[in-house]
């Protein structure tokens, strides 16, 4: 916080929508996922996304463009938990050691 | 227009996601993908009213904030009262000219502490004045937010810090407090129960409670690797589980009457044990001793009990 005291938003209101962004919680994690494209769905076909769908961290990141879709992971939010790789259907995901 | 909800997909990655990463929320906490889930069902602009709790303290660490929709930190108790405000005050903004919106929903959220037992009476008063609105309670069994203490929520034989399991008592003796059911006998439009592994159902269902005229109510089930000494990656797989031995029963009451079983639920052959629930998790490790054989016998009668009911009032044989 850099603001001086007539610059902070009044009754200490935050103003910035999901400005939580800027903290970034990756140094968190202890096992990161990674992806094995072979057998996933969402390069397959474009469906489940199940790992999407239940990451709390809004890390995975699912992106189709041309008709072709690619498939990350953003590392400086991801906290590590596994959720995307116990859910995965296909086995596509496997947790490393950091 | 109001915006379609997203239950595919192809519509969630095109929806507007309301949290956003970098919440200090644990690892593996349930709370955020409820929240997501929840985003996925809006419908235009909507307002959230907030009891404090993990999901409360974790995602609005000053001066930041995860949540992209406008959001209003409460006290621990008032979640209902709030809501019931905002929601009137924007409906006469509007009949005055001030608010550009047709239309403003207003949806409360507490945690089974600030619902079940601290915020029980602000939430049964909103009930009854009829407030259109929308409250969800996350449920984590516990008030974790505060180190783990029993809640209403909380499952007989759950360990926690102010229901210590040791030589003389297995964790929580009491039951869970049936709150859908309390809810649901206030009369309102609409109550349902959801989870995020069925994250169909859960989108669904609150987009219904959204919809209807008057108060709705929704309980999601929320695991919590932390209190609950469970593996950070299982806490999505607990959720189906709890759908699973019954402990979390998927269902939908209209105007209090009308009892309708969902299909996860509906489609089970029969519960599976609660065995298998409470060996996945640390808060009831100290039931696998012998000595607690009867007790365990009691809760999952009572649980077949319980379930046997519910069937009868959603008309399953
Ligand atoms: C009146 C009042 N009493 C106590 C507290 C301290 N407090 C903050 S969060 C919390 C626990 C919340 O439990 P729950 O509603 O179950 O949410 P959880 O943290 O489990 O998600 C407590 C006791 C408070 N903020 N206000
Ligand atoms: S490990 Fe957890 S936080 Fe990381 S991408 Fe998978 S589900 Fe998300
Ligand atoms: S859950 Fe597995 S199969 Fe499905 S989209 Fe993710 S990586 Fe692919
Ligand atoms: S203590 Fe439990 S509910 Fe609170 S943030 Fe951690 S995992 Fe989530
Ligand atoms: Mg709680």
């Amino acid at each position: 916080m850099s603001e001086k005291f007539d610059e902070i938003p009044m009754a200490g209101n935050i103003i910035e929508p999901g400005n939580a962004m800027k903290y970034k919680t990756g140094g968190w994690r202890a096992q990161r996922p990674v992806h094995n494209p072979e057998n996933c769905l969402w390069i397959k076909n474009g469906t489940c996304g199940r790992c999407w769908i239940f990451c709390p961290d809004m890390s995975v990141r699912l992106v189709e463009k041309d008709n072709s879709r690619s498939y990350e992971y953003d590392y400086d939010y991801c906290k590590g938990c596994g959720i995307c790789a116990n859910e995965c259907p296909t086995d596509s995901i496997t947790m490393e050691s950091e | 227009m109001a915006e379609p909800a997203a239950v595919r997909l192809k519509d969630m990655l095109q929806k507007d996601q309301i949290l956003s990463a970098g919440h200090r929320m644990c690892a593996g906490c349930a709370a955020p993908t409820v929240v997501k889930l929840m985003g996925m069902a809006l419908r235009g602009p909507t307002i959230v009213c907030e009891a404090t709790g993990c999901l409360e303290v974790a995602t609005t660490i000053y001066p930041f904030t995860a949540w992209k929709i406008p959001w209003i930190h409460v006290a621990f108790e008032n979640a209902a009262a709030v809501a019931s405000g905002v929601a009137e005050a924007m409906t006469v903004m509007r009949e005055k000219g001030r608010s550009e919106y047709e239309h403003v929903d207003v949806i409360a959220v507490g945690g089974d502490g600030g619902t079940f037992d601290i915020g029980f009476g602000a939430l049964s008063g909103a009930l009854e004045r009829g407030h259109d609105m929308v409250y969800m309670v996350y449920d984590n069994g516990a008030y974790q937010n505060t180190g783990i203490q029993r809640s209403g929520a909380t499952l007989p034989g759950q360990e926690t810090t102010t229901s210590w399991a040791g030589k003389v008592e297995p964790g929580k003796r009491q039951r869970k407090k049936p709150l859908a059911e309390i809810v649901a006998a206030h009369k309102i439009p609409y109550v349902a129960t959801v989870d995020p592994y069925h994250y169909r159902d859960f989108v669904q269902k609150f987009r219904r409670a959204l919809e209807v005229e008057g108060p709705a109510f929704i309980h999601a089930y929320s695991p919590c690797p932390r209190g609950w000494r469970s593996d950070t990656s299982k806490s999505i797989e607990l959720s189906k589980l709890a759908v699973e031995v019954g402990i979390h029963p998927l269902f939908e009451v209209i105007d209090g009457e009308e009892w309708i079983m969902s299909s996860p639920s509906k489609n089970l052959k029969e519960l599976k044990p609660l065995e298998e629930y409470w060996a996945f998790q640390g808060q009831f490790r100290h039931l696998k001793d012998p000595k607690w054989d009867d007790f365990k016998n009691q809760v999952q009668d009572q649980m077949n009990h319980d379930w046997e009911l519910l069937k009868k009032r959603c008309g399953i044989e």
